[in-house]
């Protein structure tokens, strides 16, 4: 069914009686071409490409839970794509390019909302950085702006830009195309996308192991609903990626971390941009729903546990109180957390692997949801081709061996 | 917050005393020029990363400053046990799946 203003229309006036599921619940099939493991939002966007722009339509997307139940429904929603190196804005650039023609793309309204991502300087240091962000970023023709305290301030009314406070704002910098996004869309848009082009989405399908064969190549898996073949697999796992690799005997360069985020009850609106501050550890946006969404930190230690420390939350929560005054009587209505795979130099990785027919996309962090359509993008076009995307040629697992790394952590310091 | 056993100061103290620094036991391999760049690359970058037990380093930072590993279940958080650096992990300890044990009184 497509969506229209006349579907809408005829939909309303009967009852809203004729709506169909969005997409099927297929049993598996003994064996497909491709199967990807993870129906987040990266894993969804992949078999939607592969289907779409590369013709391999016999896809199964295995999920162990339900589809944008990881990371995907667990993120504040944020999307930017000013990144330090050229590489990374490439791949970031790639992403923001996708979103604005997204919702249209996949006739399901995706809520992308360019209302301006504001990254905060506080120190001499961050402005510095921030400048030197703004400049990479105009030569790559990404924009970019620098704005004064005062001119932060018009941008977004309720911030205090006193001097007087304990990390007092210095300036900072604009992204007026970054913005939000609704995160479940993203992955039901997907997953309906892909569903209508014959990709079969299988729900509750756990993976427990990785079949290959005396040379080495993969030939299927085996999940808790039985055996699945096929030739080629892309892993999008997320946080447990280490988990799945293992079972291909991989060592991934990866650790897994608690990532927290937080709402506060719905208010009017208040908040008309994304403000991010990776100095003192808090971002904060507000959504259509009128709840004040809000990043925290990742905890310091390894974890599954979807969960994080509470001075975690409270940490942020008094650098919130303290850029935002006039939320301080606001009350949270919930917390929680996503396990995040961590890599190295904190730029993902995404490519085939020593094992012939795995593929994998991890690595993303705590900035991964902004990266959903061109992650899916350019890791289709590597499992179709078997062979990197130009875009995604950097982010080989290759270079944790060479050395070439893509070197974010100290560009974009904790906040993703 | 976690509640972790400092073995150097035998006391339970909340984790934000504490600094995670990483997995335990992992040897740096040498001499240098004869190794490869794929060990140097394992040695510097591959992680096991378990869903179960882990080995890590912790170092008490606000308090005694030092050094110390521990086994912990990285599905519950809980500290299987504590243990002072340059001690062998303890072998009931082994890696193994993730599974509820007793907090400790």
């Amino acid at each position: 069914m497509k969506f229209s203003l006349f579907s809408l229309l005829h939909q309303g006036l009967t009852g809203n009686q004729g709506w169909q599921p969005q997409w099927r619940d297929p049993a598996p099939k003994p064996a497909y071409d491709v199967i990807i493991i993870g129906a987040g939002g990266h894993g969804l966007a992949t078999a939607y490409y592969l289907a779409k722009e590369h013709g391999i339509r016999n896809v199964a997307v295995l999920e162990k839970g339900w589809l944008g139940g990881g990371n995907t429904g667990r993120n504040t929603t944020i999307i930017r794509s000013n990144y330090l190196w050229e590489e990374s804005e490439a791949l970031y650039e790639h992403s923001v390019k996708l979103w604005e023609t997204l919702s249209h793309e996949l006739n399901y309204n995706v809520m992308y909302s360019p209302r301006g991502v504001m990254m905060l300087a506080h120190s001499v240091h961050d402005v510095q950085v921030t400048k030197r962000h703004i400049h990479a970023n105009r030569l790559a023709g990404i924009d970019n702006e620098w704005l004064t305290p005062e001119q932060a301030q018009e941008f977004c009314p309720i911030l205090n830009i006193s001097r007087d406070i304990r990390y007092p704002i210095l300036g900072a910098a604009l992204q007026r195309r970054g913005g939000v996004a609704r995160h479940d869309a993203v992955a039901w848009g997907y997953a309906r996308g892909a569903d209508k082009l014959g990709v079969d989405i299988i729900q509750n399908c756990e993976v427990t192991a990785i079949r290959r064969d005396a040379s080495g190549c993969v030939t299927g898996v085996e999940t808790t609903r039985g055996p699945i073949s096929a030739r080629r697999i892309g892993v999008v796992a997320a946080g447990h990626t280490s988990v799945v690799m293992g079972m291909a005997g991989i060592r991934m360069p990866l650790e897994s971390f608690p990532l927290q985020a937080l709402v506060s009850e719905p208010v009017k609106p208040l908040m008309p941009c994304v403000v991010m501050s990776n100095t003192i550890h808090a971002y904060m946006s507000q959504s259509d729903k009128g709840e004040l969404v809000i990043g925290a930190g990742t905890d310091q230690y390894t974890s599954y546990s979807q969960t994080g420390g509470l001075h975690i939350s409270q940490h942020t929560l008094d650098a919130i109180c303290e850029l935002f005054p006039m939320t301080r009587r606001l009350r949270m209505l919930r917390n929680w957390g996503g396990i995040v795979d961590v890599t190295p130099d904190r730029s993902p990785i995404i490519g085939r692997t020593p094992v012939p027919g795995l593929f994998v996309n991890c690595g993303w962090g705590t900035g991964g949801f902004k990266a959903t359509p061109g992650s899916g993008h350019v890791f289709a076009a590597t499992i179709a081709r078997e062979e990197p995307h130009p875009i995604a040629a950097p982010f080989t697992l290759e270079r944790f061996t060479t050395g070439r790394l893509i070197d974010e952590a100290a560009a974009a310091a904790v906040a993703h | 917050m976690l509640l972790i056993r400092c073995p150097w100061c035998g006391m339970d103290r909340p984790e934000i005393e504490f600094r995670h620094a990483g997995a335990a036991h992992i040897t740096r391999p040498g001499p240098p020029d004869r190794v490869s760049d794929e060990e140097w690359a394992a040695f510097l970058y591959l992680r096991d990363n378990p869903k179960g037990r882990v080995a890590e380093r912790w170092r008490h930072v606000h308090g005694c400053g030092r050094f110390f590993n521990a086994v912990r279940d990285t599905v519950t958080d809980v500290f299987v046990v504590t243990y002072k650096a340059g001690e062998p992990r303890p072998p009931e300890t082994g890696p193994g799946e993730s599974q509820p044990t007793e907090a400790r009184p």
